[in-house]
């Protein structure tokens, strides 16, 4: 009801808004050339600081701090040391060329500003690399919030039990109980309870972090879950789950695949060789699939921002025109990564349950139904 | 090649991340919400079996409650019945009594009319008897006073016992 009644003062207000950040950010673009490319791979990859808004020396980043081991010793300093990779602090620095991403350690403890131009012998690439980067803080904050409101939901539980849900509770609910009885049920059979925990976490970190991820300011703006080393820790998880709760038939079945004609088995065990590489591409395909679907809707959107000012180079006017295009579109994808956070979160659950299901030896038929 | 290369710390922090928030919520929220979930389903559901069976005793009861009134309502009719039987049969007898009382007062007074009228009858009789002797005695002393009016009756009672 109240947003209702001041909906229209807050959408003018965020019009207004964007368009003081559109031509802030205009005129910095002016200053220097604006790549598009770099650009959207700096917003989409991980970053040692929390870069806010502006270019450059004007631009406002929260420092983070970086946290090594290097050489035996723990190092930790702010990440605004090395000035957006234009510093060394400590013979620390981040990595160039290959090394991009990377804290390498220059041949000797320099500590100042990297002249461009100059080389600088690299002594070797800092392994141990604990970093509380962009995508860190944005798990821990996540994971935090994610925490706080499944704890509140959870104490509702124990306040008023066996009343009808309220408040976060009736939002949570819903959710919970569609995959409980529509994903894990009827993938996991008898066994459901045991993956239960599992894979509602697994659904529920899944979707705050693709949400967080389309909120472009501060708490959110990480591409957390667009991040193949995200992504991965959560196939292999998966991957793990499901081989441990694998049962004899799992593994005869793989050895000796039923169905299949014995020729694609004894000479060369063809069917066998297949259905290993099944079992590693499982996991492998969960992995690429989380992170290319959201990665892909970062980088359209950031494509349409980068429109505004690859036109605005040309002529701030244009730049402006396009902008009404381009915020149209924006908010289109966004409504749309809002459909794919749920159902890259929906599907990353349901394989996995049906991957376990699986190994445990649910009945076939069962599973072709859900699949 | 940064976009798919996995960063060591990022891995780490996540596995550590991923880790401790799972332990948490498995511990504290996931078996927490599905009890929560399946107690209240059990209580919804226990509560619409105890509705259902409640409204079939209602129902019952209900049943129980018209037999009861009809069975009432029956027997109400039976005692009216037999208490209009009773009054008309009391009225029927009172009515026959009655009448018979007044057949008997009507033969008593009959009777009664029958004496009286017999004996004024006989009075009359008796009365008319003496009056026609006395007449006839006037009579007589008067017509036989004359001869030939003598010989003329005598004559006249001839002829009619002739004709007898």
């Amino acid at each position: 009801m109240i947003y209702k009644k001041y909906s229209h003062w807050l959408t003018g207000l965020f019009v207004a808004l964007f368009m003081v950040v559109c031509s802030l950010s205009l005129q910095a673009s002016e200053d220097e050339g604006f790549n598009a490319g770099p650009f959207i791979i700096e917003h989409i990859t991980d970053s040692y600081g929390w870069h806010i808004c502006g270019d450059g020396d004007k631009s406002v980043t929260i420092p983070l701090p970086v946290l090594l081991v290097d050489d035996g010793h723990f190092v930790v300093f702010m990440s605004n040391k090395f000035h957006h990779g234009e510093a060394a602090y400590n013979g620390y620095a981040m990595g160039w060329g290959d090394q991009k991403g990377d804290i390498v350690k220059l041949a000797d403890d320099y500590t100042g500003h990297l002249e461009e131009g100059v080389v600088y012998p690299v002594d070797h690439v800092c392994k141990f690399n604990i970093s509380i980067t962009k995508n860190v803080c944005a798990l821990i904050i996540s994971l935090i919030l994610i925490t706080w409101i499944f704890l509140s939901v959870a104490k509702q539980y124990k306040l008023r039990p066996n009343q009808a849900p309220k408040g976060l509770q009736a939002i949570v609910e819903p959710v919970i109980v569609f995959l409980q009885e529509e994903v894990i049920a009827p993938s996991l059979g008898k066994n459901a309870p045991k993956y239960t925990p599992f894979l509602l976490t697994l659904f529920f970190f899944i979707l705050f972090n693709n949400l967080m991820g389309l909120i472009p300011i501060f708490p959110g703006g990480a591409n957390l879950t667009g991040n193949i080393a995200v992504t991965g820790i959560l196939a292999l998880i998966t991957f793990f789950v499901t081989q441990f709760s694998g049962k004899k038939e799992y593994w005869k079945d793989i050895i000796n695949t039923p169905g299949v004609p014995w020729w694609l088995k004894i000479p060369l065990p063809v069917m066998p060789l297949v259905e290993i590489i099944g079992v590693f591409t499982k996991p492998f395909v969960l992995m690429v699939r989380l992170f290319a679907n959201i990665t892909a809707g970062h980088i359209i959107v950031l494509g349409f921002i980068s429109l505004i000012f690859i036109f605005g180079q040309m002529a701030p006017a244009l730049g402006y025109g396009v902008s009404v295009v381009s915020i149209f579109f924006y908010l289109f994808m966004s409504f749309l990564e809002l459909l794919v956070s749920f159902i890259q979160a929906f599907v990353f659950t349901l394989l996995s349950a049906i991957y376990i299901g699986a190994a445990c030896g649910e009945e076939e038929e069962e599973l072709q139904l859900t699949e | 090649m940064e976009l798919i290369k996995p960063s060591f710390g990022l891995i780490f922090w996540m596995l550590l991340g991923f880790g401790i928030f799972f332990f948490i919520l498995a511990k504290f929220v996931w078996p927490v919400i599905t009890q929560g979930i399946a107690s209240r389903n059990k209580k919804i559901q226990d509560q619409l079996e105890e509705a259902e069976r409640v409204h079939a005793e209602l129902g019952n009861l209900h049943f129980k409650h018209e037999q009861m009134l009809a069975q009432a309502k029956a027997e109400r009719d039976d005692i009216l019945n037999e208490a209009r039987v009773i009054s008309e049969k009391m009225k029927e007898e009172s009515k026959i009594k009655a009448d018979a009382e007044a057949q008997s007062i009507i033969a008593d007074a009959k009777q009664a009319i029958q004496m009286e009228k017999m004996k004024a009858i006989t009075d009359l009789k008796n009365e008319i008897a003496n009056f026609s002797i006395n007449i006839a005695e006037k009579i007589m002393t008067e017509e036989l006073s004359d001869k030939q009016k003598q010989e003329q009756l005598i004559e006249k009672w001839v002829k009619e016992s002739n004709l007898n």
